[in-house]
């Protein structure tokens, strides 16, 4: 398969937000602003191709009966490590995202990936399967926030254009899900035909 | 794919993937270590900075505790010019870590929140400059009512987060109580 497929599988036939529906609690959680979806959104892609790389990687060499704990040690550990270099370099973005950071590693968008794709494929495909589903969660949260922000704040990407309060029901988590209720619905209109 | 499982492969497998994880997370904690402590510091040193009058001395450095809670002095030319107060209030999604500045007289010179979980776009503009904040600024909570107008007091809440607001308030009370003890002591 080719990997510019692989890439446009994951952001469209297979995106995790519009059509798995996986990983709803981040994605109602942090998506209050754009900036936050796109922050949430990178951070699972970083830990999604670095998992996916490893897992497919020693797959082989591990017996069938625990390589779902052997998973998610590895999960757990590039969490950590994302934690520690999010603590580091960007503190802002780390306070934002707060707790939904050790939580990717119980997101089931990681581990679906891992069980349902890296396993069984090479090292090289399984990079390009998180980097498209990685893409797909990152651009998903990064509409749903920018959606609720414009509604909510008046704002897009922190820069305030209607000044006033905005309505507030949709940074609160109602809002979170009458935007995706809707977009997910849009989605499966645009993408009707193609699938 | 996977290989047969026995329980020598299991136990092995295992104790190997967590052996490398754990390797490698020590490195990267030992790499990140140091940055970390310089993030936090300088966020501790720009909430100290924001809360009390211009001083010549580095706070952080001469940090002392009184009743469980972290006092930074701010000396200008060795005589004490303020004392900014590290304190812990219960807002309404959970702890609101905040830093109040005192002038030398008890007068509250600013506040800056440092960390907080209250609800976005109601409580968490606690963070932000309004009116909540600023109208305590210059006030000395010993002659001033400092409790939101619902109270009796002459602050005004942020409209529908009373309680974040009744939490800041009451961490500048605390704040204050530290401070009171302060002078007692010297």
């Amino acid at each position: 398969m080719g990997k510019l497929k692989l890439i446009s599988e994951g952001i469209i036939k297979n995106n995790p937000t519009f059509v798995l529906i996986l990983g709803m609690c981040p994605t109602l959680g942090t998506t209050t602003s754009a900036i936050n979806g796109m922050g949430m959104g990178l951070a699972t892609l970083f830990v999604l191709v670095l998992s996916n790389m490893s897992i497919s990687a020693i797959a082989k060499l591990i017996p069938e009966e625990v390589r779902i704990p052997s998973y998610i040690v590895v999960i757990a550990a590039f969490v950590t490590i994302l934690q520690l270099l999010l603590q580091a370099f960007i503190p802002s973005l780390y306070e934002t995202l707060g707790i939904f950071i050790p939580l990717i590693v119980v997101n089931c968008i990681v581990l679906g990936r891992a069980e349902a794709y890296a396993n069984k494929n090479s090292v090289i495909d399984s990079a390009f399967d998180g980097l498209g589903v990685g893409l797909g969660f990152t651009i998903a949260l990064t509409i749903l926030g920018l959606v609720r922000e414009l509604l909510g704040s008046g704002s897009l990407f922190g820069w305030k254009f209607i000044q006033g309060e905005g309505m507030l029901a949709f940074v609160l988590a109602p809002g979170a899900f009458i935007v995706l209720a809707y977009l997910i619905v849009l989605f499966r209109k645009v993408t009707a035909n193609k699938a | 794919m996977a290989k047969e499982s026995s329980f020598k492969s299991m136990v092995i497998t295992l104790s190997v993937i967590c052996l490398v994880c754990s390797a490698l997370l020590g490195v990267v904690y030992s790499v990140t270590k140091a940055p970390i402590e310089a993030a936090e510091l300088a966020k501790i040193n720009n909430a100290i900075k924001a809360v009390v009058p211009e001083c010549d001395n580095n706070p952080s450095e001469e940090v002392f505790e009184v009743d469980g809670s972290v006092v930074y002095p701010a000396k200008m030319n060795g005589t004490i010019v303020g004392y900014a107060i590290k304190v812990k209030a219960s807002g309404f999604g959970g702890p609101i870590q905040m830093m109040v500045g005192f002038n030398a007289d008890g007068t509250i010179y600013n506040t800056s929140v440092i960390s907080h979980s209250e609800t976005p776009g109601l409580g968490a503009q606690i963070s932000d400059e309004i009116p909540t904040r600023t109208q305590i600024v210059g006030k000395n909570p010993a002659s001033s009512k400092l409790s939101v107008t619902k109270d009796g007091g002459e602050i005004d809440a942020i409209t529908a987060s009373t309680i974040t607001s009744r939490a800041f308030l009451k961490g500048v009370d605390a704040a204050y109580k530290v401070f009171v003890e302060l002078q007692k002591q010297q």
